[in-house]
């Protein structure tokens, strides 16, 4: 080459460019051990879905999943603001989480025999019992789903929300048409424009989608039916039973604490004076349930002082006081007659 | 003798070959296919161009303010959208407070291709200011070198977007694969035939398939391909892929450079003792090269609009920025036309400024070979 | 003449051959056997068996019947008719796009030739995922609603659902060809033949793009011919038309076949960004059945193969052509 010089110089700061970007994190099968040496959790989050996971212009997350990981976080290393949150798109998320890019995938992900048994990760707990359902324009005049015959119906790629869309069509003989895109904001914006009759995705989303991207969110009407079961939680990989079992005791433990009437509020307080003997187990006063998962006794009790009990993170994020104004619904305890029941913690 | 004077009546002066009717003659009415083709375009011309000035100049809303916007639809441009999202549009997902980093960042690397380009300054001092401008880039953008804190604070390469990501991901990924690409070409007109078949395969697999899957397949399956427990970084996934992707093109103009050189040259450098890497290093690739620089433009111009395609491996470059801004956004999103005519500016006032050196190197190249 | 093993070029050419390939060996074998270990640590399952699994989903607009109850891959077959089909449909108006700008780009109007040279430059300087977005947002915003759509005669419609006209079917009943009339109910348009927003921004995207790289092969190629021809051929007479025809055209082409043999490949590859447009071509039906069986190595594989036969088999056509076309010289 003209200049030897030349070739060398580039070579030179391409290779200490690339080492700059090159990062190695050693991860030896044991996520707790990368994670407590890190000093941090990566966490994969949506990438904009008001109430679940989606950040503003600064660059803050806010959401019922991005609050789990904080707890999560705050149980394992002190502080829930030692997350780093990746944006993923449906497509990715999966790979994501099995190369090892995130420790945790907390995005609003439906949890099926397939992703269970043949991705290789494992499926916590449930933080939010979901199914799915339609939205359509109020001038359209649709009342209810068996309306959409032949209708094209805008949905995401690579989502259960296309396969039980094609499985609610076959059943009820409707020969819907769908239009796939690979990103949800493009779904979005195509149905907004008009392209397509109506657009479904969890009742959540739709909630969250009406409330924050419409104009006007009164033009646009969310079908009373739900169509599938769509229960929503964090994954995990494989292969790491230690790591699996905190992330999905953190969110049993969060449910207990609103069963327990334990708030971030009156943590404090509880953790000074009470003597119910479940309330001392849960705030490790009375016994050490944090050394059985590896972490200290007091794992519990930063993970509730962080994000507030699951009541608090429901209410917060997509709660009533919310522009999402869901009803606790499936999504309430057990005791008061919804789904949320956490195996006791002892 | 007498010879009889009879004067040659005068005669009428010549035809003006610089008159602007003559001109209109030759180039719009010269005939009858020209004269018809000549009123069809102005008659579209008359109708389309005073509706677009109305639209995009005129009636247009260039303040921030999305009422006044949503009162002049369909009549007037919303530039406002522009002026209020432009931060985001241009830097992407970079924290708000540090988006002087990026802007610096940009300004030294374009100054820098800038002055690459003038020939007034290819000396060795130019290389250094490369070394220099490259680490002076990523500090800046990452806020760390080598591990090494610099006192800004640290920003993931996830963050990094916009403009900066394009410049970045385009400049880069030429200066690596050119070196690999004179090696490729080299190898493709060897003799040995192990070398050829590998770089033929080499090339044409990568010609065969769209950037698209390239860039799933770095972005999906890089991670499997490393041994188990490094993440490589998601920008340097889709860096290799589209190294190697450009490596392919530029190697085939390479090729194309070094098909040109007459064989005189080859004996030429055997009969002085040459070997083999001595005359590619002296004679053949100086000549070779020189050649293909316009080839090699072109090359750049093609990559930077390729970058525009990480969008769908979720890097958030000007386009998909673009997304991130409006998307989110009731107020804003009805204006995203907008939006993207002011991307298509950037992207063409980069590549058309390209496209116009390219040609002057060609213009200068033909000149100096010239007898 | 005894020289050592070093010296002999014979051996010295093996020696590097051998390295090359050993080294290369060495490393595909280094990322294989980390892949496999990846896959067998997390539990990933591979092969193609997938391929004959249920598809579990609808496509929104394919050539042939297909259903959610078919399998895998003959959803892969509708993703690659649709390609196809975009690039067929492309390849055919950006050449006639691209030969009329080309020549008017020559052409002694300088009207013609300005407009062509702004044209040519606006289109190849902006990237082609940009401009297919533009043209999805501005056929999606433009076009009438589907509840009142713009219909001629009730036969054409056009609306945001596409364009729909009617077609000539054979229809075994009455022997002998039928016009399958669209059908326009409450919004929907059945029978006929639509083209939907997706297909038009697409197809017209790449055209406009693709045609402004025709029009620049058709013109060097023009001009490619020498002035003495077009001057030998009036000093003989021959009309401006027969002129193009017999002397300019044939030599033209061999000069414009090759490059535009690139320009359609580059058509052909550039039809995948229709993921981001939610047309339903192979990347973006792979993209789906990647999503759902975790298979992303074989998906991405598969659709890489099939792109490589289309670049050769296009190749070869062209190559052919080329051939025939190719002047006997002395």
């Amino acid at each position: 080459m003209k200049n030897s010089p030349l070739k060398a110089a580039i070579g030179g700061a391409a290779a200490i460019g690339l080492s700059v970007l090159f990062s190695t994190q050693a991860w030896a099968g044991k996520t707790l051990d990368t994670i407590k040496q890190r000093d941090q959790m990566v966490c994969g989050v949506n990438t904009g879905l008001a109430g679940f996971g989606a950040a503003d212009s600064q660059g803050k997350w806010t959401g019922l999943d991005v609050d789990v990981c904080r707890a999560v976080a705050a149980a394992v290393l002190g502080s829930g603001d030692k997350v780093r949150y990746v944006p993923l798109s449906a497509p990715q998320r999966f790979t994501a989480l099995q190369s090892g890019e995130i420790d945790m995938l907390s995005r609003n992900t439906t949890f099926t025999l397939t992703r269970d048994a043949s991705l290789g990760l494992h499926q916590t707990a449930v933080t939010f019992y979901d199914g799915q359902g339609f939205m359509v324009p109020v001038k359209a005049g649709i009342k209810n789903a068996k309306q959409l015959k032949g209708a094209t119906v805008c949905v995401q790629s690579g989502t259960t929300t296309e396969k039980n869309l094609t499985d609610f069509s076959k059943a009820n003989n409707l020969g819907i048409k769908p239009v796939v895109f690979e990103k949800l904001e493009a779904a979005n914006a195509a149905y907004f424009a008009g392209r397509c009759k109506a657009y479904t995705t969890d009742a959540s989303g739709l909630a969250s989608i009406r409330s924050k991207e419409a104009k006007d969110p009164k033009e646009h009407a969310i079908l009373p039916e739900l169509i599938s079961k769509e229960p929503l939680g964090p994954l995990v990989r494989r292969g790491d039973d230690e790591w699996f079992a905190i992330v999905k005791w953190v969110i049993y433990g969060l449910v207990e604490a609103e069963e327990y009437g334990i708030t971030a509020a009156n943590i404090e307080k509880l953790k000074a004076e009470s003597t119910d003997p479940v309330v001392m187990r849960l705030l490790g006063k009375s016994d050490d349930t944090g050394k059985l998962l590896g972490l200290d006794r007091e794992w519990l009790v930063r993970a509730i002082s962080t994000s507030g009990n699951y009541g608090e993170i429901f209410e917060r994020n997509v709660g009533e006081k919310t522009p999402l104004a869901l009803k606790r619904g499936p999504n309430a305890q057990w005791a008061k007659g919804g789904l949320q029941y956490a195996p006791p913690i002892r | 003798m007498a010879v009889s004077l009879n004067h040659i009546a005068p005669r009428t002066p010549p035809v003006s070959h610089t008159s602007w009717r003559l001109w209109l003659r030759q180039n719009l009415f010269a005939n009858r296919t020209s004269s018809v083709t000549t009123l069809t375009l102005l008659v579209l011309g008359l109708w389309l161009l005073p509706q677009l000035w109305s639209w995009a100049v005129w009636h247009a809303q260039f303040k921030p303010d999305a009422d006044a916007c949503q009162s002049i639809r369909g009549i007037g441009a919303c530039w406002g959208v522009v002026s209020e999202k432009y931060r985001i549009i241009i830097f992407g997902r970079y924290p708000f407070a540090e988006q002087w980093r990026p802007l610096l960042a940009c300004g030294l690397l374009v100054s820098l291709l800038v002055v690459s380009c003038m020939r007034a300054f290819w000396r060795i001092g130019l290389l250094w200011a490369w070394l220099a401008v490259w680490l002076a880039f990523f500090g800046l953008m990452g806020g760390r070198l080598f591990g090494v804190s610099l006192g800004l604070s640290p920003v993931p390469t996830d963050q990094w977007g916009g403009l900066p990501l394009t410049l970045m991901l385009s400049s880069l990924s030429i200066a690596l694969a050119f070196p690999l690409a004179v090696l490729v070409a080299l190898g493709r007109r060897s003799d040995l035939p192990a070398i050829k078949t590998i770089c033929v395969t080499y090339v044409e697999l990568v010609r065969g398939v769209p950037l698209i899957s390239v860039l799933f397949m770095a972005s999906f399956m890089f991670p499997l391909l490393m041994p188990a427990g490094t993440t490589p970084d998601v920008l340097l996934r889709v860096l290799v892929g589209i190294t190697l992707f450009s490596a392919a093109y530029t190697a085939e103009i390479v090729r194309g450079g070094l098909q040109a050189i007459p064989r005189g040259q080859y004996e030429a450098a055997a009969s002085l003792g040459l070997g083999y890497w001595k005359t590619q290093r002296i004679i053949i690739l100086p000549q070779a090269l020189a050649h293909v620089v316009p080839g090699i433009m072109n090359n750049f111009i093609a990559i930077f609009k390729d970058t525009s395609l990480v969008t769908i491996v979720s890097l958030y470059e000007l386009s998909g920025a673009l997304g991130l801004a409006l998307n989110g956004d009731p107020l804003w999103r009805p204006f995203k036309i907008e939006g993207y005519l002011f991307i298509t500016l950037i992207y063409f006032a980069f590549c058309f400024a390209m496209s116009r050196y390219s040609l002057w190197v060609e213009h200068r190249l033909q000149r100096s070979q010239a007898r | 003449m005894n020289s050592s093993f070093w010296h002999q070029k014979q051996a010295r050419r093996w020696l590097y051959q051998l390295a090359l390939l050993l080294g290369l060996g060495l490393l595909l074998a280094w990322l294989l056997s980390n892949t496999l270990a990846n896959m067998k640590a997390r539990g990933i399952q591979s092969g193609f068996d997938f391929l004959w699994a249920n598809a579990g989903f609808d496509i929104g607009e394919s050539m042939i019947a297909f259903d959610s109850s078919e399998p895998y891959w003959r959803a892969f077959w509708v993703g690659l008719l649709n390609t196809l089909r975009v690039s067929v449909v492309g390849i055919a108006v950006c050449t006639i796009l691209g030969t009329l700008i080309g020549v008017g780009r020559v052409s002694n109007n300088a009207l013609a030739r300005g407009m062509g040279y702004a044209y040519t430059e606006l289109f190849r300087n902006v990237p082609v995922l940009l401009q297919l977005l533009i043209w999805y947002v501005l056929l999606v915003e433009f076009m009438p609603d589907s509840q009142s759509p713009l219909h001629f005669n009730d036969w054409f419609y056009l609306s945001k659902n596409g364009i729909s006209f009617p077609i000539p079917v054979w229809d075994a009943s009455v022997p002998g060809l039928v016009w399958d009339v669209p059908v326009w109910l409450d919004g929907e348009i059945t029978q006929g033949i639509s083209l939907t927003p997706e297909f038009l921004a697409i197809t017209l995207g790449l055209s406009f793009y693709t045609s402004a790289f025709v029009a620049e092969v058709v013109r060097a190629g023009i001009v490619s011919v020498p002035r003495g021809q077009l001057e030998a051929a009036k000093s003989i007479g021959l009309s401006n038309w027969q002129t193009t025809r017999q002397v300019l055209l044939p030599q033209a082409m061999r000069v414009i076949i090759p490059p535009l043999t690139n320009q359609y490949l580059n058509l052909t590859k550039n039809s995948s960004l229709a993921v981001a447009i939610g047309y339903p071509d192979l990347v973006s039906i792979s993209n789906t059945a990647l999503n759902q069986t975790g298979r992303a190595v074989e998906c991405i594989a598969l659709i890489m193969a099939v792109y490589l036969c289309l670049s050769l088999g296009t190749s070869a056509l062209m190559n052919a052509f080329n051939q025939r076309m190719a002047i006997r010289e002395r």
